[in-house]
């Protein structure tokens, strides 16, 4: 096991990506298998009264007629060179199909990202310090609440508020037309990046403050304290960088989350983003977008657990000195 | 609380130049409840007063009220704490910020855990300075350079660099000190800061200390639960029990001719290298807060008690001018000769024809580096072989070889006649049942959701043993035999004392009638008073029960008392191997030698305090 050993931060980095690509050839089987029960292509291509002849030559021209593990090995050395196939509902290549949307669901994730990561952790560290005082009661207990309510709810509740009834400031739905971009239309975005940042903050914030009021109790804080630091430096050079280790694993598991597509936001405001996506693609027994969507998917699940324990490693220096 | 002051002329001993006068320091529970009552002492530049209590004594929180800081739940809410003539109790937190590090140094107990693990010691060293306003980075790094010296570690930068887990204990300790020296404070708070550490870590430690003290006249109170330990350091010393100070006079004083019982008991219960006569633990408990007596909190426990001790708190009684103590008998204590507990040790002879166990030629790995060398052993029946060393040098391996929990190892270990497999997995049921292994520490080797009863009877149930009723009265029988009721059977590990655990964990290794005990450090978290508790019972059990044990431990005094055999360990090796009273008496090897040495113990530190500590330069100590 020598090999798994040595080479400092890059030779963790080459291991875990190594490992990655093991993990994405095996996700890659489960989906090849799986979605050969979406049905034969051929047939959902052509409908219910195909001609056995029209089937036949279809099946031919899909490669549908060699063996299953073929059919497997030629997908794959398409996705190896960027080839997703062709999508059957639209006939143009998946990578076509697809490349809007997920630039669109990008956006999204990014500036979701952007917005809650910053503000759930000053939150939890302010509860942490503030601990059983009223800052603390009143966040935590609308965290819980925040956390406990579907993120439909919230989105409902945001256009109510926001766009219909009672104030009318923002677009009820963001439909991105084809042929633009996301970015193009600032205000479409707030209501969805609100709604997905209130779906992620709850989660990021209770393990910051939970995370933060282990190591506020901890010997080396009051040690800190006991150094006549002041409060500030206690804080942010002996408080904040030991606490924050856990907090980055949840935070990459709740973007993974979203890049997965919330469905059910982008489908009460209408947004073209991955979700609805695979959606649609299910529905259409689209079999070459279901698949890329699915790695995609499981890709964005291992890049993010990747860079979340080399964050974690980078503040830890006991995990980092044994590499 | 008036009446609590101390006598006058105590108050003189260090009268004019006092570095810190603390004054019916009263510290609360924010409900309200007086966890420390009436505290008075003072302590003269380049002194060190030690502070001994059991745990719960509220040792700790006195010491860390004289950096105006109270922990989580607790608050100072009466008495004076004056630092020369400033009052640290008047003090804002901006004041206090400013006093702490700088005028007020805190060395922590444990080390490992008060160093940041995410922060270089270099960065850990120069915030002190720079805290207190000494921001130019060449003095700071001269300053930092300067300190590790006098703490007898490297000065480069590359050591600098290091994370505190790239250091030994006793370097992380080292550089507590070094931080806690760096801006020469006045009084320095040293909250146990050799516990955990091994004898001959903790002896150049503690030898630091009374040279950093001396050296630059700082003011030193020195926390502890280890008499020993206070006896090596510090020239007066205050006995705190259940939140009072029982007694406070010179260290060679209080060992010799003690004025308070608990005193006594306190010296009876340490560990004497000379031996012969066996340690004998305090019955009972300290009350807890809120539930202390309204007369002496030790009158439930002394056998001095008269009715007179439960009418109020006595007063501090003076002895001699720097000696009193709060007991109102303690003109007739002083007088009683120290040694009037523990009975010369009678160890049972061994029944040498029959080995229990036996070790010939066993070599231990970690992965592929060899850790045992060869290690041959022989235990006899109703023999205890202490097996002794420094942490690191195989002991616990070759305890945990011999229960089959480490299992890389060659050569061969016989229980009687039956060779043994390395693995415990490998193992017969009845093998099994024959060793058992008592671990360190109590906290960690109870289920914390299992009863005492279930934690005890399941060997029972393992080793179909018995069931039902029948393994509920064994159980009963053996927690009686381990001098604990048949009524803990009902309660959890939590609501015990770490004395209380160890028994627990005693009668679950003794209930399913083993051959073999193993005994790994199992004293080291405890008390001292309940060490010698524990030794005590250990010592009956064996006397009752026939026990043969292997006792391991880095206690060498502690083996004195119980142990016929003594393997001396040294890097994976035995260095000298035989007779307790014989090899403690004339040990052939250099390494055995220091290992006595520098066991902090009431004979080496009496005669190295004498001998090294000059007379503090006020006549008053002079009795």
């Amino acid at each position: 096991m020598k090999f798994l050993r040595g080479g400092g931060i890059a030779g963790f980095i080459t291991r875990r990506v190594l490992l990655g690509l093991l993990v994405m050839f095996l996700v890659s089987v489960i989906v090849f298998v799986s979605t050969q029960l979406l049905g034969d292509p051929a047939r959902a291509i052509l409908g219910r009264d195909a001609t056995p002849d029209r089937l036949a030559a279809l099946q031919k021209q899909l490669n549908l007629d060699s063996s299953k593990v073929g059919q497997y090995f030629h997908w794959l050395g398409g996705i190896l060179h960027g080839d997703l196939g062709t999508s059957l509902a639209s006939s143009q290549p998946v990578t076509q199909v697809l490349g809007a949307r997920i630039a669109n669901s990008a956006v999204l994730v990014v500036l979701a990202a952007i917005f809650s990561v910053p503000v759930s952790i000053a939150i939890g560290s302010y509860a942490a310090l503030r601990r059983e005082k009223l800052f603390d009661t009143l966040s935590s207990n609308l965290m819980l609440v925040l956390a406990a309510l579907p993120e439909f709810v919230v989105a409902v509740l945001l256009v109510i508020l926001l766009s219909t009834n009672v104030l009318h400031l923002l677009p009820a739905i963001s439909p991105v037309p084809p042929g633009t971009h996301a970015w193009d239309y600032p205000d479409e975005l707030v209501m969805p990046v609100a709604t997905l940042v209130i779906a992620v903050a709850p989660y990021v914030s209770r393990i910051m403050r939970a995370s933060m009021i282990e190591v506020l109790e901890s010997d080396y804080v009051e040690m800190a304290r006991l150094k006549g630091l002041p409060e500030r430096t206690v804080l942010i050079r002996h408080a904040l960088p030991n606490a924050i280790g856990p907090v980055f694993q949840v935070i990459a598991i709740n973007l993974a989350y979203l890049a997965g597509g919330v469905v059910v936001i982008e489908s009460v405001f209408n947004y073209p983003g991955i979700g609805l996506g695979l959606v649609d693609a299910v529905t259409n027994h689209d079999i070459p977008v279901v698949q890329a969507l699915a790695m995609l998917i499981a890709a964005v699940y291992v890049v993010l657990n990747l860079l979340a324990d080399v964050a974690t490693i980078l503040v830890t220096p006991r995990l980092r000195t044994r590499l | 609380m008036t009446t609590d002051q101390l006598p006058a002329s105590e108050a003189e001993s260090t009268e004019g130049r006092a570095a810190v006068t603390v004054r019916d320091l009263v510290i609360a529970t924010t409900s309200g409840t007086e966890v420390v009552q009436g505290v008075s002492f003072e302590i003269a530049p380049g002194e060190v007063l030690g502070v001994v209590g059991e745990s719960g004594s509220g040792k700790t929180t006195v010491g860390l009220a004289l950096l105006g800081h109270a922990r989580r739940g607790l608050a100072i809410t009466g008495g004076t704490i004056l630092l020369g003539d400033q009052d640290i109790r008047a003090m804002n937190d901006a004041q206090l910020r400013r006093l702490r590090g700088s005028l007020v140094s805190y060395v922590p107990q444990d080390p490992a855990s008060s160093l940041n693990p995410a922060l270089r010691i270099g960065i850990q060293l120069r915030e002190v300075l720079e805290a207190h306003g000494q921001t130019d980075a060449k003095t700071n790094a001269a300053r930092i350079a300067e300190m590790m010296r006098e703490v007898a570690l490297p000065d480069d930068p590359a050591y600098l660099k290091r994370y505190p887990h790239q250091l030994s204990g006793g370097q992380q300790q080292r550089v507590g000190l070094a931080m806690a020296f760096a801006n020469r404070p006045r009084l320095i708070v040293l909250d146990e800061p050799t516990t955990g550490l091994d004898v001959t870590t903790q002896s150049t430690v503690l030898a630091t200390v009374r040279e950093l003290a001396q050296i630059h006249d700082v003011a030193a109170l020195y926390v502890t639960h280890d008499l020993a330990v206070v006896a090596a350091v510090a020239t007066r010393v205050a006995v705190m029990y259940a939140g009072r100070i029982v007694e406070l006079g010179p260290a060679d004083k209080l060992f010799e001719s003690s004025g308070h019982p608990y005193t006594r008991r306190l010296v009876g219960a340490i560990p004497r290298l000379a031996g012969g006569r066996s340690l004998v633990g305090i019955p009972g408990h300290a009350p807890s807060p809120g539930k202390r007596p309204q007369g002496c909190a030790f009158a439930p426990r002394c056998r001095l008690r008269i009715d007179e001790c439960e009418a109020e708190v006595p007063p501090m009684l003076e002895i001699a001018s720097d000696h009193a103590s709060r007991c109102i008998r303690a003109l007739e204590v002083v007088d009683f000769k120290q040694d009037e507990y523990g009975d010369p040790v009678d160890l049972p002879e061994p029944d040498t024809d029959k080995p229990v166990l036996t070790l010939d030629n066993v070599v231990g790995y970690y992965g592929s580096t060899e850790v045992l060398h060869s290690i041959n052993l022989t235990l006899e029946q109703g023999e205890i072989l202490a097996v002794v060393g420094e942490s690191g040098s195989g002991k616990t391996t070759t305890a945990r070889s011999i229960a089959g929990l480490h299992h890389s190892w060659t050569g061969s270990i016989r229980l009687g006649e039956t060779e043994l497999a390395p693995a415990a997995r490998a193992r017969s049921t009845d093998v099994r049942r024959q060793i058992q292994y008592i671990f360190q520490n109590p906290y960690g080797s109870l289920n914390p959701r299992k009863t005492i009863g279930e934690s005890v009877g399941q060997p029972l149930g393992i080793f179909k043993i018995a069931s039902g009723k029948k393994a509920d009265a064994m159980v009963g029988e053996m927690l009686e035999q381990v001098s604990l009721s048949a009524s803990y059977a009902r309660r959890y590990p939590d609501q015990c004392s770490g004395g209380e655990r160890q028994r627990v964990a005693i009668a679950r290794a003794l209930i399913s009638k083993p051959s073999v005990l193993i005994c790994d450090e199992i004293t080291s978290a405890l008390d001292v008073s309940v060490q010698a508790a524990i030794v005590e019972l250990l010592g009956e059990l064996q006397r009752e029960l026939g026990l043969s044990m292997v006792f391991v431990t880095h206690n060498l005094p502690l083996v004195r008392s119980i142990a016929q055999k003594v393997a001396v360990l040294a890097d994976g090796s035995i260095v000298e191997y035989g007779d307790t009273a014989e090899i403690l008496a004339n040990p052939q090897q250099e390494y055995t030698r220091h290992l006595i040495s520098d066991t902090p113990s009431l004979e080496t530190a009496t005669a190295e305090i004498t001998a090294a500590v000059a007379p503090p330069t006020d006549g008053a100590h002079q009795a």
